[in-house]
């Protein structure tokens, strides 16, 4: 099954709430995915670079974590550590050396962005929205997945969002049947996935077409071509976040818009808590219809 | 209703779903023959899925929002009317009654009912009425793609458009379109609308509050040809 929620602010005076709206939306989708959970929010702009890495020993690997890294890189390091989680603030240019320098050291790099940051793990969506403290955090827009895992193992890695460029993640309620072979065709292209998940196959592709010069939109719209099998996809960039349905459209996918938010919710309950819900423009999105919003 | 029955109450009980579970909602109205209810008013259904399900005697239910997955499932002589609108399966399998949704319905909505009417004022998203084996489903707004596959019974009724592939695999049930069709389903066609047509249309029109008139629809329905396996076609199976 799993369960997508997306919430895109239109209005600056909501950015505050941003991760407790979407907190209560990803708890509401607990019974479509109970596995894991994750959300990528995508804050104010950071001062550089962030890098969001995870590590299952976070007291040992994270003390002293940016120190190190600083002195690597030769310039300060700022690190916010949430649970198994560490967001680092890069020195400009630093990127290969620091994905190198953290690699090393054994931890896994969720995503990387300017404005994007991912919390992700196995668990009850309200566990991980709690170890996080996804409640607190503030920002224009952000996606979370709640996974009741088909194609690959409940772990971590597996759970989504995947992030596979700067500021770009997906999510993906559905399965794909030709996976393995987009996998090896992309990994020929240099954008190799790091997991055996079906959806990080599918973020791949869509950085890979970004890469070679389509917008967004014509990213989302060659997934209709060169992917096969049962697809609802929210991606989220730096900007907006776009949504498509296979041409099946048997995976469910809700939409509502007011003057202040565009939501997206894989069933209408998502929405229940959200202010002016009553009054909102309620719709379901076409099949194999590409849609996105930016700022 | 025997004679010794205590006379039907007039008022409305209100069933809230922000102080109740839903299994005590749809256990009060299924108790209903043994009330003295018939008239039931739903609140803060805040998109619960399975809500007003399996119901069995001649009760109205108002349900004041919108719901999930399989409203109004498997009805039986109810009426159920939804201020609001339904996720996915919404009538399914209904066996008599009345169902209708003010807003929009999401997929297969009305699959394989076997009897009764359900109205949708908005539109209905894809595989609206598949399998259907007797309902009557009349949709004010448009349908999705794949409506009416394999229909073996009844009417669906369309004020709009329908998506594509309408109607494939279908047996016997009559399809109206007034809007435009996308594209036809495998064994659909276009048919000749005859008296009778548009004496059922007129009827059902009436009952949706459906302002249409029957003249502005085509009819379409089974070409009949993949009733039986044709051996000149064994190579494509």
């Amino acid at each position: 099954m799993c369960g997508i929620v997306g919430l895109f602010l239109k209005k600056d005076d909501l950015r505050p709430k941003l991760g407790d709206m979407l907190t209560d939306m990803l708890i509401t989708m607990t019974d479509r995915g109970p596995d894991s959970a994750g959300i990528a929010i995508y804050g104010d702009d950071s001062d550089g670079l962030k890098v969001t890495v995870q590590s299952d020993t976070p007291e040992s690997d994270f003390a002293g974590l940016d120190t190190a890294l600083g002195e690597a890189l030769g310039a300060p390091v700022a690190m916010k550590a949430i649970d198994t989680h560490a967001v680092l603030t890069l020195p400009e240019g630093s990127r290969d050396a620091a994905i190198a320098f953290l690699e090393a050291r054994g931890l896994r790099i969720m995503g990387l962005g300017e404005a994007m940051e991912i919390y992700k793990e196995i668990g009850l969506p309200k566990d991980v929205a709690a170890r996080f403290n996804l409640r607190a955090m503030g920002g224009s827009h952000g996606i979370g997945h709640t996974r009741m895992a088909t194609e690959s193992a409940v772990t971590t890695l597996g759970a989504h969002p995947f992030s596979t460029d700067e500021d770009q993640c997906l999510v993906h309620n559905g399965s794909l049947s030709n996976h393995n072979q987009m996998r090896r065709i992309l990994t020929e292209k240099g954008f190799a996935p790091r997991t055996e998940n079906d959806t990080e196959v599918a973020a791949c592709y869509i950085s890979s077409r970004i890469a070679e010069g389509a917008n967004l939109g014509e990213a989302l719209e060659g997934t209709l071509d060169d992917l096969d099998g049962f697809f609802t996809f929210v991606m989220g960039t730096k900007t907006g976040f776009g949504v498509v349905r296979d041409p099946i459209a048997c995976k469910p996918a809700v939409m509502a818009e007011t003057d202040d938010y565009v939501a997206f919710g894989s069933e209408y309950r998502a929405f229940a808590n959200l202010p002016g819900i009553e009054a909102a423009r309620v719709w379901e999105p076409e099949p194999a219809t590409v849609y996105f919003w930016e700022r | 209703m025997t004679a010794t029955a205590t006379a039907a109450t007039t008022d409305v009980q209100t069933l809230d779903m922000s102080e109740m579970e839903l299994r005590e909602v749809n256990a009060a109205l299924q108790g209903a023959p043994t009330t003295n209810y018939t008239q039931f008013e739903i609140r803060n259904p805040r998109g619960s899925h399975a809500v007003a399900v399996g119901l069995d005697a001649e009760i109205e239910v108002t349900v004041k929002g919108s719901t999930g997955y399989y409203c109004a499932g498997m009805n039986k002589l109810a009426t159920v009317h939804v201020e609001g609108s339904v996720g996915p399966g919404a009538a399914e399998n209904m066996m008599s009654g009345t169902v209708i949704v003010e807003g929009d319905a999401s997929q297969y909505a009305g699959a394989t009912g076997h009897g009764g009417l359900l109205v949708i004022k908005g539109n209905a998203s894809s595989r609206c009425g598949i399998s259907m084996k007797g309902i009557d489903i009349v949709v004010h707004g448009n349908i999705g793609h794949m409506s009416a596959f394999m229909a073996q019974k009844g009417n669906l009724v369309v004020l709009g458009d329908a998506g594509d592939a309408l109607g494939d695999s279908l047996y016997e049930a009559r399809l109206f379109v007034r809007g435009a069709v996308k594209s036809l389903g495998a064994d659909c066609i276009e048919k000749e609308m005859r008296p009778e047509h548009l004496e059922i249309l007129k009827d059902l029109l009436e009952k949706a509050g459906a302002d249409a008139k029957p003249e502005e629809f085509k009819r379409y329905g089974s070409a009949r040809k993949l009733y039986n396996f044709n051996i000149d076609h064994a190579d494509e199976y």
